[in-house]
């Protein structure tokens, strides 16, 4: 302040003050050069740390396929990081709204429903956790913000345990553990099955090298269809050396761009789990839902929701191989959600599609980047992994 | 006050060759040994956690954990869920009907986004602009500490005081969880269980991660500091500067950017309640405000150190 102002120390010689102004602002290099420093770290340690794809023996294609299908691994825990861009809108606060209501029948399920609370994995990243010991016991949790959402198969119960909501889902009906498999698959493994079981003469699979992956050396298996009109580019799974698990599956679109499905292993170990992670008993003042009856009837039904879940069961398969186009009948006559019936939310599906007409009729197609699914008017439902005029091809053949 | 008087009594021997900071360079002065730079310490910290503006920060900061544990015990008292279905309000909000002990968790995790950072704003923003406000901060250089050994302690004491807010959030949620609700071995998020000692221990590892959660802001509000002369101008520009960070942190259109934002990872401290516990976003959080530190930190002393102190 002004009264001291006059005996300021820094009074000095004026060659002294220039020097000691040039030494001032050289300290302002610190910050800078720790800013550098961290960026340079974060720019290159991913780099450095990529020590090139392994060595590995040469294997072939058929003994590779061999290898997943020998693969026995009963006990596994890992971190997996699921990514999946079909190039929908982000259904994150709107799948509350639609995907629960059209999977279960009724909008009032509990939010610890696995059929609901999967259905998220449709869209963005998300961070799973997956454990299993045998087949009598199995944990697959998704990592959330401050919450976590667990499966856990123990024995013939299945609870689902939603932290967020404290709810609590339960079912032990006979034969629970196939009907746990039968969720919508999250792990590499259950993609790469799915995907090599379509492998025969429309297929074309090579070992593309090796890569990395969790830290551990893998070989990496590339299946490309080999017919026109399908819409999946290339799929390419990495199998780890040792034990022949999939580790990595990725899905690329025929249009290019970024990967519609990238499932993998961030971090992985075959040692057994800790036997408490299976243990579940619901904790006080949860609230706790008992799988309905008829609830087994119900999931199968058909719903707007279904396609992404995999499911399609009770359709029929047009065509073959890689262009077979699923079809069922919806009995809603008028078609799906139109703007005049489904009001707020058939207007917004209405705006999502295209339409379009063939012989078959006329019809609404919607599409993704991997899945099209045309419906038409008169209720009937074509969808595949196809393109827009090969989904018209397959409506106007079977008519 | 005992600062002034620790630094009037050091001055005598010194005499007044306290030039910019390396009063070290004098041969006159006698270096201060590591006990004297303690007894700096522990004056500071005393004149912090005396103020009244400290205190009535502190008491907002408890009131926190007994307005959620008085709310969620009128909100179950007919057994429904807190939270609504969905699960609104802070993380593990409904999880406090099943342990109180989750009291301390739902309690840091609804002050972390605000008020903590805020009374470490405020305390930060205060340290060196406060000072050269009053005019005291000529008679803190005047001692044989210097100028970066003030600043260190200035740090020190900011740190301290997120460790303090911190336990204060957790301690009063911890009495309040125990008196509204039951206690016992609790559930994790991930379903498992744990006893109530490993509860209680992760509970003490939460409210550490949260205090460290605070370090980027601390260096950052320190740094604000040394750039005005007025107390005022500090806090404000410590506490708009994270409330428009917290806002960015929220814009999609900058995701790009949002993992090098202090907030960001800050309510990762929730993973430690998952079994076996996601070490991801925490080391993260932790490596981010190591970050801060370093950069503010070191931006604070070439400022504090290159400043004409003309108070």
């Amino acid at each position: 302040m002004a009264p001291y102002e006059s005996d300021d120390a820094t009074a000095a010689a004026a060659d002294e003050d220039l020097h000691s102004t040039r030494r001032k602002a050289a300290r302002y290099v610190v910050p800078v050069a720790v800013v550098g420093v961290a960026a340079a770290t974060i720019g290159l340690v991913p780099a450095l740390a990529d020590s090139g794809d392994p060595d590995l023996p040469k294997i072939s294609a058929q003994q590779l396929i061999e290898k997943i299908a020998k693969s026995d691994v009963q006990q596994l825990s890992g971190t997996v990081k699921i990514s999946t861009d079909l190039g929908l809108p982000d259904l994150g606060g709107l799948g509350g709204g639609i995907a629960p209501g059209a999977g279960s029948g009724s909008g009032d399920g509990s939010a610890a429903d696995p059929q609901s609370k999967l259905t998220e994995l449709v869209t963005g990243t998300h961070t799973l956790r997956v454990a299993a010991d045998g087949p009598d016991r199995q944990k697959l949790s998704l990592l959330e913000r401050g919450a976590e959402y667990s499966l856990i198969h123990h024995g013939k119960d299945v609870w689902g345990y939603d932290s967020k909501s404290n709810e609590v889902y339960h079912s032990t009906a006979a034969g629970s553990g196939r009907q746990h498999r039968a969720q919508p698959p999250a792990t590499p493994k259950d993609f790469a099955d799915e995907a090599l079981k379509s492998v025969d003469d429309t297929t074309s699979v090579t070992v593309d090298g090796t890569a990395q992956v969790a830290g551990r050396d893998a070989y990496k298996l590339l299946i490309k269809p080999r017919q026109s009109g399908t819409t999946v580019g290339a799929i390419s799974i990495d199998v780890d050396a040792r034990t022949g698990q999939p580790l990595k599956f990725t899905l690329t679109p025929k249009s290019g761009g970024a990967a519609v499905l990238d499932v993998g292993f961030t971090q992985v170990s075959f040692a057994r789990p800790a036997a408490s992670t299976f243990d579940f008993t619901p904790p006080k003042g949860a609230k706790v839902t008992e799988e309905e009856k008829g609830a087994e009837a119900r999931r199968h039904a058909p719903g707007a929701g279904e396609e992404f879940g995999g499911g399609l069961k009770g359709a029929t398969v047009l065509g073959k191989g890689w262009t077979s186009v699923a079809t069922f009948d919806t009995g809603a006559k008028g078609g799906l959600p139109s703007g005049s019936q489904g009001g707020d939310l058939g207007g917004f599906l209405g705006s999502l599609g295209e339409k379009v007409s063939g012989k078959f009729g006329k019809g609404t197609v919607f599409s993704t980047r991997l899945v099209n699914a045309l419906f038409t008017d008169d209720g009937k439902v074509y969808a595949g992994a196809v393109t827009k005029d090969a989904l018209v091809k397959a409506a106007n053949g079977e008519k | 006050m005992s600062r002034a008087e620790a630094a009037a009594e050091s001055a005598e021997e010194a005499g007044a060759a306290a030039d910019t900071a390396e009063a070290v360079a004098a041969p006159a002065a006698r270096r201060p040994g590591p006990l004297w730079t303690f007894g700096l310490l522990r004056s500071e910290i005393a004149t912090t956690v005396r103020r009244w503006r400290t205190l009535a920060l502190l008491g907002v900061l408890a009131a926190v954990p007994v307005l959620i544990g008085i709310a969620v015990r009128i909100e179950t008292r007919g057994g429904s869920t807190a939270g609504g279905r969905h699960g609104e309000g802070p993380a593990f909000i409904t999880q406090i009907t099943n342990n109180g002990l989750f009291l301390v968790f739902t309690a840091l995790a609804a002050t972390l986004p605000f008020f903590l950072p805020m009374a470490v704003g405020v305390v930060a923003g205060d340290a060196i602009a406060g000072e050269a406000g009053t005019g005291t901060l000529r008679y803190l250089l005047v001692a044989p500490a210097g100028r970066t050994r003030l600043l260190l302690t200035k740090y020190a004491t900011v740190m301290a005081f997120c460790v303090l807010a911190t336990l204060v959030v957790a301690v009063s949620a911890l009495a309040v969880g125990a008196l509204l609700f039951p206690l016992g071995d609790l559930t994790t998020i991930s379903g498992t269980r744990i006893g109530f000692a490993d509860g209680l221990g992760r509970a003490l590892l939460i409210a550490l991660v949260v205090a460290a959660s605070l370090v980027g802001v601390a260096a950052l509000g320190l740094f604000v500091s040394t750039l005005t002369d007025s107390g005022i101008a500090a806090m404000a520009g410590t506490v708009g500067l994270l409330i428009a960070v917290q806002i960015c942190d929220q814009i999609p259109q900058l995701h790009a950017l949002q993992p090098y934002f202090f907030p960001h990872y800050w309510l990762s401290f929730a993973d430690l309640m998952r079994d076996p516990v996601y070490w991801d976003d925490l080391q993260k959080n932790l490596g981010l405000q190591g970050l801060y530190a370093a950069v503010f930190g070191s931006a604070a002393w070439a400022r504090f150190t290159a400043k004409d102190i003309s108070a």
